[in-house]
């Protein structure tokens, strides 16, 4: 075949090169996929096939924002997957985002490489949904071409998943608010331009409903009013995460999203997507341990053949296929019932429950499977083994999925 | 003459380049089903070509782009890939799937030959070769047929005037050839010529909307016959292990022992 030298030579005369092995070895073929759901996904690929491995473990090691990456997929257009084509973006579902996600993480870039571009990819969509005219204008295009980044700020120290008790507080002042209060596990704030922003606006006891008397803003994040404090933590070094602090943060009223003390149910709206997003790329850290782990299995030999000719290899890696696939297809139907306006929780937090698992066990098994060297740097699945903690905790713990599905599904009384 | 471009980029799907490929049982062919499929590494060289061209404004405009396709029902999403990265338009030329590699470089250099014709095409931009079939006689055919002159394994492609000079820079044995011709030309593409763009999801997009047009053979009067029958297809023999040598004398005498010396 005369091909061979001509290939060698493609593949190094162009930096772009497509991981051979995990493309052709796993989930390239899934034949559940739609068309759009194909696209994103070799599209999705080829990006992040200049973005090795090496890249993502030296990043984590150095502290660095993968810019790089970010800016790869702004220039392409993919940070508006979902956003209104009026303003640049392309207005697909979250269908396609999720396979987008699991891409992204699947390639090796884990939760630092998913969570670079989360915010972008669905943290806009109150803006899109209930944001006015004007201000559509004004903050989308340029978050959709990657010249602002945001952040979103909800959670409190104090009030943890107990989001309508939030006390951080906006007083309006004539054309201002006045923001003064505290937020923790803001993920890229050390950055951000903007951020969405959930506060007080009427005190809890002056409410009729306790989902009222909180109000949602997008606004410049770095102002000297703002000490933003990162947190040292576990894994995803790349993407920092912080803690804020601030005090007499005056905010223009143009900058708040929707009616005043409506926030709560604006942000609702985004929730269960999230979840999706969060589970898929759960799912891309689990597939790509299970296939680093597969290959390693392959070429290592002890005992005269390679290890992954024993069934104490192979087996617990097959199952965890199998589990990494099952938590898929949950979280593929939980997108589709979203796109289509399903606007139950059960599936979408199901789906982040068991793909998070599965994914857990699965970066637990990759180590094991390579023994000793599992947890060496060098072979990445201890970074992979400590990224995945993230949406096993995060956007909401395992246990109030547990505590919904008990309450909405099976109709118990509320434990909590 | 020429007051403007109208580019014909021939294209086609084949075994993703990464992917290493097996002979099907019958040893008839490569396997290809269910196998990871994608644009010829070649062909997208030929229309990041065009599309530059386009870009370059150079002394003659690019008035369309039309990409070509012949095969199954899933060379649409070549078409698309090629329609994202720039193309106006394209013509799927719908012929059968099969396990022989499909229609033989002559049948398709005469197809090539009445699009030219019917569209009346100035410039052809293709792939030098195909990674499957590694024929690599298309592009030759095609000029023959028209009469055309042609350029291969362009390395560089310069416009030079509004009558259509064109210069072609090519890599050949002991160093780089270059080429003048008018239009109407047939060029064909080598790996040095660019690096393709990746196609931008509002591109994508876009190329959707595009128009792809579907055709066959018989459209522009070419049969698919074949003057070729394959006889057989088989791996080559695994490669035996080598030995290590001490030095450069344990080299030369080890290869003047194998009688290479």
């Amino acid at each position: 075949m005369a091909s061979k030298p001509q290939l060698s030579r493609l593949a190094t005369l162009r930096p772009r090169k497509l991981h051979a092995r995990a493309t052709e070895f796993l989930q390239s073929q899934d034949p559940d996929l739609s068309e759009s759901q194909r696209m994103v996904r070799e599209s999705i690929a080829k990006i992040c096939s200049d973005f090795p491995d090496e890249y993502w473990a030296r990043v984590d090691s150095s502290h660095q924002f993968p810019t790089e990456l970010y800016d790869a997929l702004a220039h392409q257009g993919w940070l508006g997957i979902c956003l209104p084509q009026r303003y640049g973006g392309s207005e697909l579902g979250i269908s396609e985002a999720a396979v987008m996600m699991q891409t992204i993480s699947e390639s090796g870039a884990g939760m630092t490489g998913a969570s670079s571009v989360h915010m972008n990819i669905f943290g806009l969509e109150p803006v899109a949904k209930f944001g006015s005219d004007e201000q559509r204008e004004r903050w989308l295009p340029p978050l959709i071409a990657g010249r602002e980044r945001a952040c979103f700020g909800v959670t409190e120290p104090n009030t943890g998943l107990d989001t309508l008790k939030l006390q951080s507080t906006a007083r309006r002042v004539g054309d201002e608010y006045v923001l003064s209060g505290q937020k923790i596990w803001i993920s890229t704030a050390q950055q951000a331009h903007k951020i969405l922003i959930l506060v007080r606006t009427t005190p809890l006891d002056q409410v009729q409903k306790p989902t009222q008397g909180l109000s949602l803003f997008y606004t410049d994040l770095q102002v000297p009013q703002v000490q933003i404090t990162e947190i040292a933590k576990m894994g995803r070094a790349a993407v920092d995460t912080n803690t804020l602090f601030f005090d007499h943060w005056k905010v223009p009223i143009c900058d708040r999203v929707g009616a005043e003390d409506e926030g709560f149910r604006i942000i609702l709206h985004g929730l269960n997507a999230e979840r999706i997003l969060i589970g898929a790329e759960a799912l891309g850290l689990g597939f790509a341990a299970i296939r680093r782990a597969a290959l390693y299995a392959q070429e290592r030999e002890v005992f005269g053949r390679p290890i992954g000719k024993n069934q104490g290899i192979q087996h617990p890696l097959a199952d965890s296929w199998m589990k990494l696939e099952a938590a898929r297809l949950m979280i593929y139907q939980a997108a589709r019932l979203y796109d289509e306006g399903y606007t139950g929780g059960e599936y979408a937090n199901s789906g982040k429950y068991l793909a998070a698992e599965a994914a857990f066990e699965a970066c637990e098994r990759a180590i094991l499977a390579h023994g000793g060297m599992g947890y060496a740097k060098e072979y990445h699945v201890e970074r992979y083994l400590r990224e995945i903690f993230i949406p096993r905790i995060a956007p909401v713990s395992r246990e109030m999925i547990m505590n919904h599905i008990a309450e909405r599904v099976l109709g118990l009384p509320k434990s909590y | 003459m020429a007051s403007g471009l109208r580019i014909l980029v021939p294209v086609k799907r084949v075994i993703d380049y990464a992917i290493k490929p097996r002979i099907n049982k019958a040893q008839t062919g490569v396997e290809t089903t269910g196998v990871k499929h994608s644009l010829n590494p070649f062909d997208e060289l030929s229309i990041e070509e065009a599309v530059r061209l386009r870009e370059r404004k150079g002394p003659l405009k690019v008035e369309n782009i039309l990409a070509l396709s012949a095969g199954g029902p899933k060379v649409p999403d070549v078409l698309r890939t090629a329609m994202a990265m720039g193309a106006d338009r394209a013509f799927h030329i719908d012929v059968p799937e099969s396990a022989d590699g499909g229609p033989e470089p002559l049948t398709i250099a005469k197809l090539l030959r009445g699009v030219v014709e019917k569209e009346n095409i100035n410039l052809v931009l293709l792939g030098k070769q195909a990674i499957d079939g590694d024929q690599g006689q298309t592009g030759q055919m095609l000029a023959g047929l028209l009469g055309w002159p042609q350029a291969n394994q362009a390395s560089k492609i310069e416009i030079k005037d509004e009558s259509g000079t064109v210069e072609v820079t090519h890599e050949v044995d002991g160093g780089v050839e270059t080429l003048r011709a008018k239009l109407p030309m047939v060029i064909t593409t080598d790996l040095r010529l660019n690096e393709p763009r990746y196609a931008s999801l509002p591109n994508i997009m876009k190329a959707k909307k595009k128009p792809l047009e579907k055709k066959t053979l018989a459209d522009f009067g070419v049969e698919d016959t074949r003057r070729l029958k394959t006889v057989k297809v088989t791996e080559p023999p695994p490669r035996k292990g080598g030995g290590k040598v001490e030095d450069v004398d344990g080299l030369v005498s080890k290869l003047k022992e194998l009688g290479a010396l």
